[in-house]
């Protein structure tokens, strides 16, 4: 009895944000993941059991595996490029520049906008028209004669096309990369590089041999917040270019055939997908944080 | 900090949803405890919801005076205006999709004619309007080809509203001068040897948007290439998609193609429209809502400033698309709602709508006089006996959902590769799995 007297209370608080995670995401993971194994096309819901059809399928739609190969670039050139752009002005802003506070907010400002907005703005400023209709940066690097650096960005024909996008995406979250590397920096206690200095190592030394060991909780976070976006990522891509194959992503494809096609045991064949993809990147980083609190 | 971070994400996450439970519970009931009906009119009801994607310029003005006279016709009636905006309509078919399937249906919705409507019919989600119909006498009023289409099992399920026109070439007049063309093409065939003498003179011959403009413009060059019969065939499997004329006709359009913009495709179908208003550009295949972007949001003046005539090959041919509205099964106020049909039929509720939408009706006895500048060529077209009438492929007339998704997909491929081959086994295969 008094046990429960003991931990009643408490799961008595949890119990409704525990049973509205339960339904509304456990529980629709599951009814999604039987909708992927079903038949249901049309309208009208059909669960009959259908196995591993719709995941068959996929494998062999080239609209799909462009995807995945374009959605694996664009973490590739998003998560890579943030981090070290992220990491960069952090190191600038953290040798104590006069009007910090300016930059930290104007650095952080993009992502305050919505990728709809980016992604319009973004569109016009990596438009590849020529001649009288050319716009933003070609036009920029044709004025300052760089036209050699002029690029055909999203239209690209090459496989790295969804790498520009990817430049809008890094643009609008470099900001937030900065600031935890910031904290991070900040978290170090100048004690020790004081110590390091005392041992007589250089500024570089110090940072290299102090203060980066420290940083790496925050990089691991970092990595695993980028790129559980990277995956997620459909406002940006939509605005962008809708249905162009070129920068098409899993979950626009999920969509385009969900909504449009009404093909909803194929769309949540690739919601499962998405999961499992998103899975790969959280579930090593929970293990890694699991441990890492229990050793502490 | 970032574990806190997460922590208070789910928080938030389970506040939110909580939150909606409440405010769902809360509101549920409101249409049952809305203010009382006005005592004379007994039973009916007090309120409607019309559902559609009617947001943009035109389009919501003339949806505005449809809803207005509907008001006029029923005092005391709260009028829902439920819009969502965007996508051409795909996002409005998200948010309806989800509605319909959780059996909360708006007393009226809008589709595209045709095939986009089809699965709504298979799912049982809308009541057949043939009675409708016989009592209106709308079987003599609508063209019988159109009605042919809009048939599915000797019941029609909807009722057309308006007609806009694919089969369009637009073009500057000013640049045929300039470069020494009389006339613009008749057939793709010469279109191909303008642009020879267009691209000498730095000119585009073609403009080109994003991918469902290229769509566009495959239907029309089909059509221009087939002829009205073996492009309708193409819906109906009467056409084998792997014949050699259709192979023909699709590397036609790869050649087209080859003259536009692509690689350089605009994010719109209105910035498409824009080299060619500059002089940069000769045409651009456009359907006819491309009339209201010329007059009223560049101010130009049809026939001098900019033309229009029929796509290469398709005289006599009319592509049309059309909306219309539904019936849902289970409308929570159906007497409106067939009242709401009554009018959006009728030739008063037509000749309300489609001048101020830039469209024309879809009934053949409009009163021509509020069709002037460009509407009285499609107004005329539709209305002659002799026109033959197709379906629009990239607007859901003859190939709806999963089918026209699937075309979307071959598409992406074919513009990349030119594979003509490919593509026509590809949409092939998609037919014979969606029927």
């Amino acid at each position: 009895m008094h046990r429960i007297r003991k931990w009643g209370p408490a799961a008595l608080l949890v119990a409704p944000s525990l049973l509205a995670i339960g339904v509304f995401v456990y529980g629709f993971l599951g009814w999604n993941l039987r909708v992927s194994l079903s038949d249901w096309r049309g309208l009208r819901a059909n669960y009959d059991y259908a196995g591993l059809d719709n995941y068959r399928r996929l494998a062999e739609d080239s609209r799909f595996t462009d995807g995945v190969q374009n959605v694996v670039v664009f973490t590739l050139v998003f998560v890579a490029g943030t981090l070290v752009a992220g990491f960069l002005l952090a190191l600038l802003l953290e040798r104590g520049i006069r009007g910090e506070a300016f930059f930290r907010t104007v650095f952080l400002f993009p992502m305050a906008i919505s990728f709809i907005a980016t992604a319009i703005i973004w569109r016009w400023l990596l438009s590849n028209a020529t001649g009288a209709q050319e716009t933003g940066l070609n036009k920029l690097f044709d004025s300052v004669g760089l036209g050699f650096l002029a690029n055909d960005w999203f239209k690209s024909d090459s496989n790295w096309a969804v790498a520009s996008v990817a430049i809008a995406a890094g643009w609008a979250l470099v900001g937030y990369i900065m600031a935890l590397f910031l904290a991070g920096m900040r978290g170090v206690s100048d004690d020790l590089r004081e110590a390091a200095r005392v041992d007589g190592a250089s500024e570089a030394k110090a940072f290299w041999f102090v203060v980066r060991p420290m940083l790496l909780p925050v990089v691991m976070s970092a990595i695993v917040i980028l790129a559980h976006i990277s995956l997620k990522t459909f406002d940006l891509i939509y605005a962008m270019d809708a249905k162009s194959r070129k920068i098409e992503t899993p979950a626009l494809y999920m969509w385009f055939t969900t909504f449009e096609g009404l093909n909803f045991s194929i769309g949540a064949a690739i919601a499962t997908l998405l999961v499992v993809g998103i899975a790969l990147v959280i579930v090593p980083y929970i293990w890694y944080s699991v441990r890492s609190e229990r050793r502490s | 900090m970032v574990s806190s971070l997460r922590r208070n994400g789910v928080a938030a996450a389970a506040l939110a949803t909580v939150t909606s439970l409440v405010l769902a519970a809360c509101g549920g009931d409101d249409d049952d405890t809305g203010e009382p009906a006005d005592g004379e009119t007994g039973q009916a009801s007090t309120e409607f919801e019309f559902f559609s994607w009617w947001t943009g310029a035109g389009d919501s003005e003339g949806k505005q005076a449809l809803l207005d006279l509907f008001a006029e016709q029923h005092p005391g009636v709260e009028i829902i205006d439920a819009a969502v905006a965007g996508g051409a309509g795909t996002n409005a078919q998200a948010v309806l999709t989800t509605r319909l399937q959780a059996g909360d249906p708006p007393d009226s919705y809008q589709r595209h004619v045709g095939a986009e409507l089809q699965p709504d019919i298979e799912a049982g989600l809308v009541e057949d309007l043939t009675w409708l119909y016989e009592e209106e006498g709308w079987m003599d009023v609508f063209p019988e080809d159109m009605l042919d289409l809009i048939t599915v099992d000797d019941r029609i399920y909807s009722v057309p509203v308006n007609i806009h026109r694919s089969n369009l070439l637009w073009y500057n007049p000013a640049v045929l001068a300039e470069v020494g063309i009389t006339a613009p093409p008749t057939s793709w065939d010469e279109f191909l040897q303008q642009a020879t003498t267009l691209e000498a003179a730095g000119k585009t011959p073609l403009t080109i948007g994003p991918s469902w403009t290229q769509k566009h413009l495959l239907e029309n060059v089909l059509l221009g290439e087939l002829g009205a019969e073996a492009y309708s065939g193409l819906w109906d499997g009467s056409t084998d998609w792997e014949s050699s004329e259709v192979t023909a006709a699709l590397d036609m359009f790869t050649q087209v193609l080859s003259h536009t913009n692509v690689g350089e495709a605009a994010a719109d179908w209105q910035p498409a429209l824009d080299p060619v208003i500059e002089g940069d550009a000769a045409y651009n295949v456009m359907g006819d809502w491309a009339n209201t972007y010329f007059t009223t949001a560049q101010g130009l003046t049809y026939q001098t400033e900019y033309n229009v005539t029929t796509s290469p090959g398709t005289e006599g041919v009319f592509n049309f698309l059309s909306d219309s509205f539904t019936l849902p099964e289970g409308a929570p106020h159906r007497d409106l709602a067939v009242e709401w049909l009554r009018l959006a039929g009728s030739q008063e509720g037509q000749d309300t709508f489609n001048p101020v939408k830039g469209s024309i009706p879809a009934r053949t006895d409009a009163d021509a006089s509020l069709y002037t500048g460009y509407l009285e060529m499609p107004l005329t077209d539709w209305n002659d006996p002799e026109i033959e009438l197709v379906g629009s492929l990239a607007h859901g007339v003859v190939a709806g959902g999963a089918f026209n998704t699937d075309i979307d997909s071959a598409l992406g491929e074919f513009v990349a590769s030119g594979d003509s081959a490919q593509f026509a086994s590809a949409v092939k295969e998609a037919y014979e799995n969606t029927q």
